[in-house]
């Protein structure tokens, strides 16, 4: 780098911290402008002079890295579309199937190049894990997030949720009410997980679910396995993934999987029904995290500011996920309440699994889970 | 490969180095091959042999290997080798049978080219594509299935064999292993000559002498060579058997694909690179058994 570059920057940096300083809490004049070793190091949008300045030195990367958003979960098409509307950004979508843990290794093996993903979403255990990959920075909207759902600094943030459920096309299954209707004849071969579930998030959930449905505890899941192993000897227990072409072809005809996920398969299957145990609710929550060496740095954090702005949370609820500043929302109004009466009902209170419960649930499915179901 | 009669060579023979020893730079043409081998196979392999004694905190560590000897590696092992086998034993088998029915026909008839465009496309044809296929068929909600059982034949009466490793594995991989065995088994079957027969049964040979000493012998080298390509074939794949059977990870690769991209934090990349070796000991053996064979059956043919 020729020194005279790196004047420039030191000085657009210096300019920057006193427009900010200028601003203060009046929350960005317009006029500010943010450059891109700004925009790296930007833990909030003031500190990128305010939201104009942020859009505008997005459009002036020109792009925005995404990855592992499938275009059908939780309504991430319309939400990729409308952030490309909004803003003229064209977003490049890498492998939209994979999982937490494949972000992860994208951004370490991508490293600093231009192709690395500016901007994640990822379960919470892999979020725990990687924190040194990440950029702290907090949305606009961040007192709307609970405490417990986000890491102090901002380096991860959760984003949206729901609960396990057990999904089920009632014209080839009769109703289920509990969990252990699972285990009857009339289920040969047709229940199914989202996944492995030493290696998928939700399909861990799933044994979980199960786990609690049988009188176990977030503590110990060996009645999860304990109940699929019956249900493997019953042969009740498919072992395809649980996919949309899968559900609607009817090879999959019941699924356990988070609500939003199994709720969506509604579209193409309309006599889909989803039922969430009222002694087994058992939550949980994506993150959202801003890659430190995002190769669009402006634009990752005006996808996060999108993401929980009014519209962003709105677009997640429409495709059936609970976005995190719900509860904010409904209190405000701004919800979008047609969207949220479409969720399936809830009775009771949920749980949700903390780091070290699912550490514990993760070594005992490691030692135990393919034993039990082969 | 030898040009030892050259004159170039000749004349370079002739005038030694200090020291008497010839100085020869025959070793320079095979460079770029050695180059490329090393830095795709020998550099990965070691990599990936060395990378599986390192724990996640890089520190050295045997577990790796041990790890090997968890109950569901050593099941997936047998059933990887178990399914490769067999389909590569059927698929050659089948594969060289229409091959042959394809090489007898017309040389430049519809059939043959039809056939050797369709095995060319269906060699290819595998992955989620092909396990959705056979699911969306002969798939416990597969169209086939229900419409045999509405005629009282239930083939899934005892079970979902589909979903089984070895069964429905087997199944789905001869659709593209046979095909895979046309391709490569027919040049061979291309390069036999009817004068050939034509000589044998001059000479007052049967059609089991014609087999047994002309063409027997000359076909049996690329027929091993074929059978061996379809058990690596087989035994690498991945796609297909994950949308197949998605739970239990019956194929090695699924189990490294598991060790390395867990989202629950069950990931293990050293653990993965221990199955990648056992993986590449397997097919090592396979090879040499291979060599070993060929030496022999040459000596018995």
């Amino acid at each position: 780098m020729k020194l005279g570059n790196l004047w420039r920057h030191l000085a657009l940096a210096v300019v920057a911290v006193f427009v900010v300083a200028a601003c203060g809490s009046s929350n960005g004049s317009g006029s500010a402008s943010c450059s891109e070793s700004t925009a790296k190091t930007a833990t909030s949008v003031t500190a990128c002079g305010g939201l104009d300045a942020l859009i505008a030195a997005a459009k002036s990367e020109g792009r925005l890295n995404v990855i592992a958003l499938p275009r059908d979960w939780a309504n991430y098409g319309a939400i990729l579309d409308k952030f490309t509307a909004t803003y003229g950004i064209p977003i490049t979508s890498d492998n939209p199937d994979g999982s937490s843990q494949d972000e992860v290794n994208a951004v370490q093996q991508l490293s600093t190049t231009s192709r690395a993903p500016d901007v994640l979403d990822v379960g919470i255990a892999v979020a725990l894990a990687n924190v040194n990959l990440f950029a702290p920075y907090k949305v606009s909207t961040w007192g709307d997030i609970l405490d417990s759902q986000k890491e102090a600094t901002g380096l991860w943030f959760e984003d949206y949720g729901g609960f396990m459920s057990v999904g089920y096309d009632s014209s080839k299954v009769p109703t289920i009410t509990s969990f252990d209707d699972l285990l009857g004849s009339a289920f040969k071969g047709k229940v199914a997980l989202n996944g492995d579930p030493t290696k998928a998030n939700a399909a861990l959930n799933g044994v979980m679910m199960a786990n609690l449905a049988e009188g176990g505890s977030l503590d110990d899941i060996s009645k999860g396995v304990d109940f699929f192993h019956r249900l493997k000897q019953a042969g009740n227990f498919t072992p395809v993934q649980a996919t949309t072409a899968t559900v609607k072809n009817g090879t999959t005809p019941v699924v356990l999987d988070w609500d939003y996920l199994s709720a969506a398969h509604g579209t193409d299957v309309p006599t889909w029904k989803v039922f969430v145990p009222n002694n087994a609710i058992l939550g949980g929550y994506y993150a959202q995290a801003i890659n430190k060496n995002a190769p669009h740095p402006a634009a990752a954090r005006l996808w996060e500011e999108f993401l929980y702005s009014n519209t962003g949370q709105n677009l997640w609820l429409a495709g059936l996920a609970r976005p995190v500043r719900q509860a904010a929302m409904q209190k405000d109004g701004s919800i979008d309440a047609a969207a949220a009466a479409k969720l399936p009902p809830v009775n009771g209170t949920p749980k949700f699994l903390s780091d070290a419960q699912a550490t514990a649930a993760k070594n005992y499915l490691v030692a135990h889970w393919l034993t039990a179901i082969s | 490969m030898t040009i030892a009669g050259s004159p170039a060579v000749a004349a370079r023979v002739g005038r030694p180095l200090a020291g008497g020893r010839r100085f020869s730079l025959d070793w320079v043409g095979t460079l770029p091959f050695f180059v490329y081998v090393s830095a795709f196979l020998l550099l990965p392999t070691g990599i990936v042999a060395i990378g599986a004694l390192f724990d996640a905190n890089n520190a050295f560590t045997l577990e790796n290997y041990a790890h090997l000897s968890r109950s569901f590696v050593v099941k997936s092992t047998i059933d990887t080798t178990v399914v490769s086998a067999i389909t590569a034993v059927l698929g050659a088998v089948l594969g060289s049978l229409l091959a042959y029915a394809i090489a007898t026909g017309n040389p430049n008839g519809v059939l043959r080219r039809v056939s050797i465009s369709a095995s060319g496309v269906l060699a290819q044809f595998g992955g989620v594509t092909l396990a959705f296929a056979f699911i969306a068929s002969i798939g416990p909600a597969g169209f086939v299935y229900l419409f045999a059982q509405s005629h009282g034949f239930d083939f899934y009466a005892h079970g979902i064999w589909l979903f089984e490793p070895i069964q429905g594995l087997s199944l789905v991989y001869l659709y593209f292993q046979i095909p895979l065995m046309v391709l490569v088994f027919l040049p061979a079957l291309d390069g036999i000559k009817p004068q050939w027969r034509e000589a044998a049964e001059s000479l007052g040979g049967s059609t089991w002498h014609y087999w047994r000493y002309v063409a027997g012998p000359i076909l049996f080298p690329a027929f091993l060579g074929g059978t061996l390509l379809l058990f690596a074939n087989a035994f690498s794949a991945y796609a297909t058997a994950n949308a197949l059977i998605n739970q239990g990870a019956p194929m090695l690769a699924q189990q490294i694909s598991n060790a390395i991209s867990s989202e629950v934090g069950a990931a293990e990349p050293g653990f993965a690179k221990a199955i990648a070796v056992q993986m590449i000991v397997i097919v090592t053996l396979v090879t040499i058994l291979y060599s070993l064979l060929q030496r022999r059956t040459s000596r018995w043919l």
